[in-house]
């Protein structure tokens, strides 16, 4: 962040004011995790005779374990080992099969070219909860319920990252492949020597974004995952609930909640520059 | 835009697309057309034959009682979620653009609620308003203020509202405060030498120079209300009560999975493929040309 100083920010007075109405902010913001965190620390009964206490318990350990071996349907350790896998294929597959299409029709001039480029246009406009049920009989023909590859592909398939990328392979010097060329090299050679090392951040920024994207997905996995050793956690939280009267068990939701959302804060925090510069970029 | 230097070649740049080509094609076009085609059809009820009925479904839905009513909850919801994401996301990003140092902690602590699923966030929201165990509905009650989202529309609609626009708010501050950052800064401070006082020079100077990125979110949150909030909507009331949450997405769900309504269902698909299709037309054409004042 560049350092500024002049005569519009704010000092003395106006200043703490400031900043107690942004902790504030930030506290009210906090506040449904913060009470997330508090709940899966502390015993059933202690959640069921409301108000429940607003500072951590003791029981940290046993929720976590609980949750962790045993969960409700199914152990949380499974559910985030396919959440896991199922955005991190998301993520390496959709940025894999873009790098390769961009490159192709940003450096080749093939039949069905123009074709293919309203192609990437068209998917772009499409969310899959709006062709949600055909694409789940398709899934379902292919024999692909309760597997990686279900989860994974229908949610690949829009050209998204192929846009990106191609925008972002419009901006690299016609000398480099002029170079590239004139030497006599190979296009894949280009491709593997200059391309993909100038093409680094926006990788690392694209992976950011949609490994979240694929944490966070609920509907698909929702449909698709009917044996719940292949649930993913976000949407097996709601699984955990029991239907009718019977009261949830709130500490073990807790602490999935909490387990299910440290993989994408973690990501989002730790990469928060290329998470800013993704966000822009896809959006653009 | 093209490349002047291009590769020699027909038979790389097409095994290159084949991938991509063959997943769009087996996993978006051909859903994406059967959504169009079984539109016009009903099938019978055992679903082994489907009777043609060119726009029935659709002249069906426009007379549905309550497919209008959807429509008009999904307007409702769409713009109660943008006005309370934006608008709280506007003022902490002006306080943090005010900040010399420290913002970055703020933003760094602001963006956490970005990361969690919406689906996760219903859960956490449900437990906060939660009619048994619920911490500020326990609250409400003392104060004399009987919360109960399950029996009541109002309070059902107000909830999901917010625990939509809750991780909202981190994305809006991030294009907020990067938009605030990049105003000059000489003409904020020629504004103040002229006496402008802060407010005076907030909605005269730096607003107008914000207009583009407000309008960007607008239609940027709009889509996110319509399509990305199915998870905070299944979580806490799954459509209720009486359908006061179904949401046009949350309808196609509930009509094509659980009423089992095929002709139905595609025909709301190919509904929503046209409001999407809208919706991207809008974005293009005026982010395009850069909207000032």
């Amino acid at each position: 962040m560049e350092q500024r100083s002049g005569m519009v920010e704010k000092r003395g007075m106006g200043l703490w004011l400031t900043h107690g109405f942004m902790i504030t902010g930030v506290l009210i913001i906090f506040f449904p995790i913060w009470l997330a965190f508090v709940a899966s620390t502390v015993t059933q009964p202690e959640i069921v005779s409301p108000p429940m206490p607003l500072l951590p318990g003791s029981h940290f350990w046993d929720n976590y374990k609980t949750a962790l071996v045993s969960g409700v349907n199914v152990p949380v350790a499974t559910m985030l080992m396919n959440s896991l896998i199922m955005a991190i294929g998301i993520a390496v597959g959709k940025i894999i099969i873009s790098l390769l299409s961009a490159f192709a029709i940003v450096y080749f001039r093939f039949p069905g070219r123009t074709i293919f480029f309203w192609m990437i246009f068209l998917t772009l406009m499409l969310p899959v909860e709006v062709r949600i049920l055909p694409t789940f009989e398709v899934v379902a023909g292919f024999g692909m319920l309760n597997s990686y590859s279900g989860l994974i592909f229908p949610l690949i398939a829009s050209a998204t990252a192929t846009f990106l990328f191609r925008q972002f392979f419009l901006t690299i010097p016609d000398e480099l492949a002029e170079a590239a060329r004139v030497d006599g090299a190979q296009p894949m050679r280009f491709f593997i020597d200059i391309v993909l090392p100038m093409s680094r951040t926006n990788i690392a920024a694209l992976f950011v974004i949609l490994f979240i994207y694929g944490w966070n997905q609920y509907l698909w996995p929702l449909l698709i995952t009917t044996d719940p050793e292949m649930n993913t956690i976000v949407m097996g939280i709601k699984q955990m609930f029991p239907s009718g009267d019977d009261v949830a068990e709130w500490p073990v939701i807790m602490a999935t909640s909490i387990l299910a959302m440290i993989p994408p804060v973690i990501v989002v925090v730790s990469m928060q520059k290329l998470f800013v510069r993704g966000l822009v970029d896809s959006e653009k | 835009m093209e490349k002047r230097v291009t590769f020699r070649g027909w038979l790389l740049p097409l095994v290159l697309i084949a991938p991509q080509v063959m997943i769009s094609a087996i996993f978006f076009f051909y859903p994406a057309g059967q959504a169009i085609w079984q539109s016009l059809f009903i099938p019978d009820p055992f679903g082994l034959s489907a009777r043609f009925v060119g726009l029935g479904n659709f002249e069906f839905l426009i007379s549905d009682k309550y497919y209008r009513a959807s429509f008009i909850t999904t307007a409702v919801f769409s713009l109660l979620v943008t006005l309370c994401s934006m608008i709280p996301a506007l003022f902490l990003a002006v306080l943090a653009d005010r900040l010399i140092k420290g913002s970055g902690v703020y933003r760094t602590l602001l963006i956490w609620p970005y990361a969690v699923a919406p689906a996760v966030a219903g859960v956490l929201w449900l437990f906060m308003f939660n009619t048994r165990v619920g911490v500020v509905s326990w609250y409400l009650g003392h104060l004399g203020y009987d919360w109960n989202h399950v029996l009541n529309g109002g309070e059902a609609m107000g909830l999901v509202v917010v625990a939509s626009a809750w991780g909202r708010i981190s994305y809006n501050f991030l294009f907020f405060f990067a938009a605030l950052q990049s105003v000059p800064r000489s003409v904020v401070e020629a504004a103040a030498i002229d006496g402008a006082r802060f407010w005076r020079r907030f909605f005269t100077v730096i607003l107008p120079l914000l207009s583009p990125t407000a309008f960007f979110l607008l239609v940027v949150n709009i889509v996110y209300a319509f399509f990305e909030t199915f998870g905070v909507i299944h979580t806490i009331t799954a459509g209720g009560p009486q359908q006061s949450t179904t949401i046009l997405v949350y309808k196609v769900f509930s009509d094509g999975f659980v009423g089992q309504d095929l002709g139905s269902s595609a025909a709301q698909s190919v509904i929503l493929l046209f409001v999407v299709g809208l919706l991207t037309v809008i974005q293009f054409k005026y982010i395009e040309k850069r909207v000032h004042y």
